[in-house]
């Protein structure tokens, strides 16, 4: 995953006095790195048997033929090679066809539910990160949704849209008259994708909001004197000096908000039940129902190791695109 | 600095990306051994908190008759196929449990269950004990079953006799036709603000399983069905679709179920409805205990309305069999105590005071001489159990079935409460269920 770019820093270190090892006896430095390796040990394991042991297993379901036939003995389940992949591939196939309108959705999802918190959570910070009278309150104020179970948060949404008696309509439709007073449905149909979309961004902005205020007081004050005396307005400074001295938080923000968002599961699952609307299916709940609902568990193995990939690919490209340009500015 | 950055993102990416792979837990508690076993209950009163406290003086006296302590987890059903499912994949379950009877075959597959032969058998006393009809669920014909039957519930017609009075109704429909027409004449608006407030049917139409069970009914009414003799499944023949625009109809053309119902995913909330008034009517198996909780007294039972009275056989069905059964765990590490814990809730005495208790019906044929059992309810539905029902499909992919057909209905539902819904529509959902349903067979 990582790039070669970093490696005139690498080569650079044997100089840096930061370096203690630099003049030290040569056991010495052994015995410390021997250190370093028994300290991390640990949790090596734990991330072997907590991460990558279930990602391989993942792996190799996608390649087995796992019904209900074979579950509790599993190990035997026949092997099928690729079969999984051609069936949840195939364009012409219902289950195919579902698969790659869920890609497209949850992609869709991912970049309106990612951008909309982003702008929240920075308008927040930037908002915040000036003196006023009840700034902590307000601060406190912006992290609930964050700091609520994510669960206790989605039912609650799930109350208030609900059609007859929820908060959403009896504001919308009884106090404000909005849609000729017919109550409109928010988590079926087309409105679905809408309500999961507010809830999320309800949920993730904070996030967003918290790294970005404490990256914001990282950025010297003195910074923007010297901009404001040159004349730079409020705006041209947020170009260029908040945004640029805050991309390295900004690069890690984006990209975990990302990989969170398109693995959305909780609030749909919570929203809809195990079978969201169609309007509304994203990636992780599609291999649930695929996995789950229909006992097809090669199926929904195949469907997230493409997912797996997708991800991956992706991940990769963005840190190989974004992380080194920091670099240079550094 | 950046370093770190960097190794946090990948570090990051690597986590999430591991979360969406090994997405399957595990939670189930260690198998009892020694003098406890588990018992895993599905939820048949009218909350989790009500069914512990009708089961507790039952594990009670079984305790104090065989010295073995029980360890009671009442599951709601929402959650309980998915708990067996992975009590089932780990190897790691309860001693005993119950299921739905629809899922009999399915789980009997797996391999992870008692067969009800030998030493169990004898201990249940024998399968001449139990109502036929309820038997016939306890597994696929031909093989040992793997579940015995406990509890046994049908389908009713289950209606407000104050709003039948307030109509003019003197009777409950027999027929579909009338069904509908006494639904419309149900549907009004009683304080005159221009909105329907009082609608004919009720139903949980966002509930998976309702909706399959009412496809399955419907179906059969119509001269159709979900499987041919060879096992194919034929969710979208003609007379199948025929069967599930009836009961979609109800909500979008008739009109005479409110689009308000495609959001109650729970049983319970359509019962209320009915108690409320807001509703006249409703399909249900068994509403009682939720009456009896509200002291609500206006209402009566019919049988379900069939599409002719002349039809015979197949056409003349008015539900599916419906129940728990009880089984029995094979990695149980303490069967003899298990065994002795099915016999206990199998044996007469018993079943007459839990079926009493849940108002459902015994499924033991001695317990039926107990007068608690002789009141209209428990008749109408002991007649229906007889006479017009059919076990759901006895195959291997049951529980898919339920899911794919419950799921289209359910969505046709959505649909319906959203917009309009054409026999296109119908027909695409129903033929989507059928090729998923296909490719996994």
């Amino acid at each position: 995953m990582s790039r070669t770019t970093l490696e005139p820093g690498a080569k650079a270190a044997p100089p840096n006095p930061a370096v203690p090892a630099v003049g030290q006896p040569a056991l010495r430095k052994i015995k410390k790195s021997k250190l370093a390796y028994w300290l991390i040990t640990p949790a090596g394991i734990l991330e072997l048997l907590i991460h990558i042991g279930p990602m391989l297993l993942g792996i190799w379901i996608a390649f087995i033929s796992l019904n209900q036939l074979n579950l509790t003995n599993w190990l035997n389940a026949p092997f099928v090679g690729l079969q999984n992949f051609v069936n949840g591939l195939n364009p012409e196939s219902t289950i195919g066809q579902a698969f790659f309108s869920t890609l497209g959705r949850t992609l869709l999802y991912t970049v309106v539910v990612v951008g909309c918190s982003w702008i929240l959570g920075m308008a927040g910070a930037v908002f915040l990160s000036s003196n006023f009278r009840g700034r902590t309150v307000l601060r406190t104020f912006f992290l609930i949704p964050y700091a609520l179970p994510a669960y206790v948060g989605t039912i609650a949404w799930a109350f208030m849209f609900n059609q007859r008696d929820g908060a959403v309509n009896q504001i919308l439709v009884d106090v404000f008259g909005l849609f000729g007073g017919e109550r409109p449905f928010w988590l079926l149909g087309e409105n679905s994708f809408t309500a999961m979309l507010i809830v999320n961004i309800w949920q993730l902005w904070p996030f967003a909001f918290l790294m970005l205020l404490a990256a914001l007081q990282n950025v010297p004050g003195d910074v923007y004197e010297a901009a404001a005396l040159d004349g730079a307005s409020l705006w041209k400074q947020f170009l260029t000096i908040t945004v640029p001295m805050i991309k390295p938080a900004n690069v890690v923000l984006l990209l975990v908000m990302c990989l969170w968002t398109f693995n959305q599961f909780n609030i749909p699952f919570v929203l809809f039940g195990a079978t969201s609307p169609k309007e509304a299916t994203l990636i992780s709940p599609l291999i649930y129902q695929n996995s789950f609902g229909s006992w097809n568990f090669g199926l929904g193995g195949a469907m997230s190791v493409l997912l797996l990939l997708a991800l991956l690919i992706a991940s990769a490209s963005y840190i190989r695109l974004v992380m080194p340009k920091e670099k240079d500015n550094a | 600095m950046k370093m770190i950055l960097k190794a946090a993102a990948a570090i990051a990416a690597t986590t999430a990306l591991a979360f969406t792979l090994g997405g399957c837990g595990s939670s189930s508690q260690a198998a009892g051994g020694g003098d406890t076993i588990t018992y895993w209950a599905t939820n048949q009163g009218e909350s989790v908190e009500k069914d512990r406290q009708i089961l507790a003086p039952a594990l009670e006296r079984f305790t104090a008759a065989t010295g073995t302590k029980v360890n009671l987890e009442v599951i709601s059903w929402t959650d309980m196929y998915n708990r067996i499912l992975t009590a089932v994949t780990s190897g790691d379950g309860p001693d005993v449990l119950n299921i739905g009877n629809t899922w009999a075959v399915t789980l009997q597959e797996t391999g992870a269950f008692e067969p009800v032969e030998g030493k169990l058998l004898e201990a249940i006393g024998g399968k001449d004990r139990f109502v036929q009809s309820a038997w016939g669920t306890s597994g696929a014909p031909g093989k040992a079953p793997t579940s015995i039957p406990l509890y046994s519930q049908a389908y009713s017609l289950y209606y407000n006799t104050k709003l039948f009075k307030e109509a003019g109704i003197t009777e409950a429909p027999k027929t579909w036709d009338e069904f509908v027409a006494d639904a419309k004449k149900l549907t009004k608006d009683t304080n005159g603000d221009g909105k329907t407030d009082q609608w004919g049917i009720t139903a949980a139409a966002g509930a998976v399983t309702s909706g399959a069970h009412q496809a399955f009914i419907r179906g059969l009414q119509n001269g159709g069905g979900l499987f041919d003799d060879a096992g194919k499944p034929t969710f979208n023949s003609a007379a199948q679709t025929a069967g599930v625009k009836q009961w979609v109809d109800l909500m979008a053309t008739d009109k005479v179920m409110a689009p308000a119902d495609a959001e109650i995913s729970q049983g319970s909330n359509a019962v209320t409805n009915l108690i409320d008034g807001k509703a006249a009517m409703l399909f249900d198996q068994n509403p009682v205990k939720n009456f009896k909780s509200r002291d609500f007294q206006d209402w009566a039972v019919a049988p379900m309305p069939v599409v002719s009275l002349s039809d015979t056989g197949d056409k003349a069905t008015h539900s599916f069999v419906a129940g728990s059964n009880v089984s029995i765990f094979k990695n149980s590490k303490n069967k003899d105590a298990a065994i002795k814990l099915a016999a206990f809730l199998t044996s007469d005495a018993e079943q007459v005071y839990l079926n009493d208790a849940y108002t459902s019906l015994p499924s033991v044929k001695a317990a039926y001489n107990d007068p608690k059992f002789q009141n209209d309810a428990a008749k109408q539905k002991q007649n229906t159990l007889a006479e017009h029902a059919k076990p759901m499909p006895l195959i291997s992919k049951e529980g898919q079935m339920e899911t794919l057909v419950g799921n289209a209905v359910k969505a046709l539902f959505a649909k319906a409460a959203t917009g309009t819904v054409s026999q296109q529509d119908i027909e695409k959902a129903l033929t989507d269920a059928n090729n998923q349903m296909a490719a996994a067979q």
